[in-house]
């Protein structure tokens, strides 16, 4: 099993070890719903190591990423991040990604750890037309998030000019005498940063920041909590959620695909799509009793199957279980009557609810859908 | 509480604590420290007619669900029925108020089958 430059340091904070695809990450420290709660509440912070880095530069960088991504990266200059998804020529989703712009012809896209190898390969095969390079960094490079409604006072203690960045905002900054990129982002529903260093400064900058964050209520959070705040947040989860079969207007994203901004790989599959009406989709459920629905579990309207849960969980600040999953005409999902999730043989009751389960109190632009 | 050194322990993690013709069942300390934040415990029906070693009730955590098997064979007496609004208690005293049922004893020989407490605490140690 791989392991991340932080190992050391959740064997000494007691994390609870597992293997996460392939790398032996901490699932929990003190318990998942303590750490939901302090990122709810206060701030948490996150080995994410894991995940993957790609540098892309040159001349016709733009262009090259303009063209495998559905948002648009033109938007964003130097120092602005976006969410975005990387579709196939069917319009499924190949990964999603955060792509940052550090300066002008230079930038740092962010992928999931699973799909790292795919998505260089991606990379590789569609910049071949392109004066851009490609340049994979996961093994060089360390990721941390730090998040919670406290997390900016710990950033003021750390990196005070970090500190004032807009949500999706991006800066590189010093510590250890190397350069780690710090943004707005993150994968909880919640204000917060993520940091991007060199493998051998990321140990000293995350015993800073669980010493720093101490003050504010910074608790050591596992994979657990992350799942949970991401699913009340209404965050995909790739690979479960969605990937290469469903597209980004199905998964109820359509939101990250910019129709106006010129052509890209997967546009016209989803201009048909549009057209057509989407046949299935994701919807949001939640248990009307008590029970824990999970992954795979199928649901009904009356004694008529819609599907399986992608992703479900009992949702620590809801108190109740959640999931997702994809229905066929989602747009009649809301009236559905007499829903239930099949839970050990017995059929829980269920309602359709909106997408997210959960929005953070809002605080100026923070809204989950808003980028600045 | 049910003083957890007179209790009975399978090797599914369940305690019992036998009292005349009826044991008090729960899940040890050791399982609940491994199950983490319960979340959720689904209990049999009083009345219900369970067997040793057979699955009867169901705990979770935020991450996973785990099969509790019964320790005795008879019929469940009493259930916890608080637990549905305070799962919490299966982790903050798993031999007192996070009990989870009660079963009159059809076979009360079969405690020969569960561990003692130092037993149980060998088998914890070693897998033995």
């Amino acid at each position: 099993m791989k392991r991340t430059v932080l190992y050391e340091e959740h064997v000494k904070m007691g994390g609870r070890l597992v293997d996460f695809h392939g790398w032996e990450l901490p699932v929990q420290f003190s318990g998942i719903l303590e750490e939901h709660g302090a990122v709810r509440g206060a701030c948490g912070v996150f080995d994410v190591s894991h995940m993957g880095q790609v540098f892309v530069s040159g001349q016709e960088a733009l262009g090259f990423l303009q063209k495998i991504n559905s948002n648009d990266v033109s938007k964003i200059g130097p120092g602005k991040a976006v969410y975005s998804h990387l579709l196939n020529e069917n319009g499924g989703v190949v990964d999603d990604v955060i792509v940052s712009c550090l300066e002008s012809r230079s930038y740092l896209v962010v992928v999931n750890a699973a799909t790292t190898e795919k998505d260089v390969a991606w990379f590789k095969r569609h910049a071949s037309g392109f004066k851009a390079a490609v340049e994979p960094a996961s093994e060089r490079y360390a990721m941390v998030a730090l998040q919670g409604p406290r997390s900016e006072a710990v950033v003021r203690r750390l990196f005070p000019e970090a500190a004032a960045l807009p949500r999706f905002g991006i800066k590189t900054q010093q510590a250890e005498g190397r350069e780690v990129f710090v943004s707005r982002t993150g994968y909880t529903g919640e204000d917060g940063f993520e940091f991007i260093a060199p493998n051998e400064s990321m140990p000293a900058l995350y015993r800073n920041l669980v010493e720093h964050g101490k003050k504010e209520g910074l608790v050591p959070c596992g994979l657990g909590a992350r799942d949970t705040l991401r699913l009340e947040a209404g965050y995909l989860l790739y690979g479960q959620d969605v990937d290469d079969e469903h597209t980004p207007l199905e998964a109820g994203y359509g939101w990250v695909v910019k129709w106006n901004k010129g052509d890209f790989i997967g546009r016209e599959a989803l201009l048909r799509q549009k057209s057509e009406g989407l046949k299935r989709g994701l919807i949001g459920l939640e248990l009307l009793d008590r029970g824990v629905p999970r992954p795979s579990y199928p649901f009904f309207q009356g004694s008529r199957r819609l599907g399986e849960l992608a992703s479900a969980t009992f949702s620590p600040t809801l108190k109740k279980g959640i999931g997702v999953g994809y229905v066929d005409r989602p747009g009649e999902a809301p009236a559905f009557k007499d829903v239930s999730v099949l839970i050990h043989g017995r059929k829980a009751p269920a309602r359709v609810v909106p997408l997210p389960f959960y929005k953070t109190a809002a605080k100026g632009e923070r809204s989950l859908y808003v980028q600045s | 509480m049910f003083n957890p050194e007179i209790c009975l322990y399978a090797k599914s993690h369940e305690w019992a604590h036998v009292d005349g013709e009826s044991a008090t069942a729960g899940i040890s300390d050791h399982a609940q420290h491994e199950i983490t934040d319960v979340v959720y415990v689904e209990l049999p029906q009083v009345g219900r007619v369970v067997e040793q070693g057979k699955p009867c009730a169901v705990v979770e955590s935020v991450k996973a669900a785990f099969d509790v098997y019964s320790p005795f064979s008879g019929e469940i007496s009493e259930v916890n029925a608080e637990l549905a609004s305070h799962p919490e208690w299966v982790n903050q005293a798993p031999h007192g108020q996070g009990w989870f049922f009660k079963v009159r004893l059809a076979k009360p020989g079969e405690k020969e089958n569960l561990m003692s407490f130092e037993q149980y605490r060998e088998f914890i140690k070693t897998g033995k």
